[in-house]
């Protein structure tokens, strides 16, 4: 069954607690991965590897650039969820 | 019709000894951070580079494959005429013709063997490894020297953010011989050309004579698509080495895969699940990216420092542009 929005951000929120340390409530719409959550490159790509898996969506690394914040990385799966 | 002799080869092989050599100029970050804009912490918390070693004028990838040479066959306990084959791979000797196999099999006095270099980027000493391994079983050498030497400071762009702290130079070598028992699994190895453009040289050599641009050819890579690959599809070939040859994670002793980034390192570990006694090389951080060396250096370090021992089983797994990957299981000599 497709996650809700709200379902999505939550799970990013563990997601990135879990690699990058952040404490969950932090991980807001509105947040910039790189600028607001230290998540970097790098870890960016392992953010997705994970949402991938749990959201059951692909998401290329040419559309990787595009997901600067929370609220884009939510829209994506919830776009192209399978 | 006549009948042909068919050759003789030995059980097995294995690795009998290990030899490196790392230039004398140890380069750290500071000295990359007056060609780019960046800073010690960004460059630490990226790579987990911290130094790495520039070869000079002298340490030509010839002289240092020499010395990694001279290095492995007295750890084997040969002599250099027993050498029945030399493969080298390296992406940074500049001349296409002839081989410069033959020249390094001259220098360490192996007198007239089968001589002959490999492009195979960072999976460069598995490919390596696993030609010598044939050849030994096959009957065509019994003992085959195999190195994996660049100069990669040659092909990198100073002023290049993203990659002016990633490289190194150096050389190791190895002596594959016969074994009575396997000491070197089946190895899992291939390519994914749809994908050779994630790590390339910036300039055809070509090119470069024909227009000569103002910048040297360098080595780029799209930083997110390799380290997406590497980690995860790698992890994956890991897996798949491991199971060919028949051990467990909790077998395993030792890890070394290809020191390109300390970040890469981290997260295989982390997918592969490797138990915490597992030791890993992390031979990156003061050796940096050395492509084909980075496997037989870090081997060497880790039963130089005494962090590995003789009879130890470590997994080894090379990736790198092509993008072109090889991963066995080998008892360290």
């Amino acid at each position: 069954m497709a996650a809700t929005q709200e379902e999505i951000v939550s799970g990013l929120a563990e997601i990135v607690n879990e690699i990058a340390g952040i404490p969950v409530e932090d991980v807001q719409l509105d947040k910039s991965f790189t600028d607001d959550l230290d998540v970097d490159s790098l870890s960016m790509v392992e953010v997705v590897v994970a949402a991938e898996e749990r959201f059951d969506v692909k998401i290329p690394d040419d559309d990787v650039k595009g997901l600067k914040t929370v609220g884009d990385a939510a829209d994506y799966i919830l776009k192209h969820q399978g | 019709m006549s009948k042909i002799k068919p050759s003789q080869g030995a059980p097995y092989a294995r690795i009998m000894g290990v030899g490196g050599y790392r230039p004398t100029r140890v380069v750290p970050n500071e000295v990359i951070l007056e060609t780019i804009d960046s800073s010690d912490e960004w460059i630490r918390s990226r790579s987990g580079i911290a130094t790495r070693h520039w070869a000079s004028e002298e340490e030509t990838v010839a002289a240092m494959s020499v010395e990694a040479s001279g290095k492995a066959i007295a750890d084997a306990g040969i002599t250099p005429e027993q050498i029945g084959a030399v493969i080298v791979s390296t992406v940074s000797h500049f001349k296409q013709t002839p081989a410069i196999a033959t020249e390094i099999a001259h220098l360490v006095g192996a007198g007239k063997p089968a001589a002959f270099d490999i492009s195979a980027g960072c999976a460069g000493f598995g490919y390596g490894l696993t030609l010598a391994k044939g050849m030994i079983v096959e009957g065509s050498a019994e003992y085959v020297l195999v190195i994996g030497v660049e100069r990669l400071s040659d092909l990198t762009d100073k002023e290049d953010r993203a990659t002016a702290f990633l490289f190194g130079d150096g050389a190791g070598a190895v002596i594959v011989g016969p074994s009575k028992v396997p000491a070197i699994g089946p190895t899992v190895w291939g390519s994914e050309g749809d994908k050779s453009e994630t790590i390339k040289q910036t300039v055809a050599w070509d090119e470069f004579h024909a227009e000569r641009p103002e910048k040297f050819p360098a080595i780029t890579q799209e930083g997110q698509a390799v380290f997406r690959w590497a980690v995860f599809e790698m992890a994956k070939v890991a897996q798949q080495a491991l199971d060919a040859a028949g051990i467990s994670p909790e077998d395993l002793d030792v890890f070394i895969p290809h020191q390109a980034n300390m970040r890469i390192i981290d997260s295989m570990v982390k997918t592969l699940k490797l138990p915490e006694n597992v030791t890993v090389a992390r031979d990156v951080e003061t050796t940096g990216n050395t492509s084909a060396a980075s496997i037989p250096l870090a081997m060497e370090r880790l039963l130089a420092t005494g962090q590995a021992k003789s009879g130890d089983t470590a997994l080894v797994i090379g990736f790198g542009a092509g993008l072109v990957y090889a991963a066995t299981v080998v008892t360290l000599p």
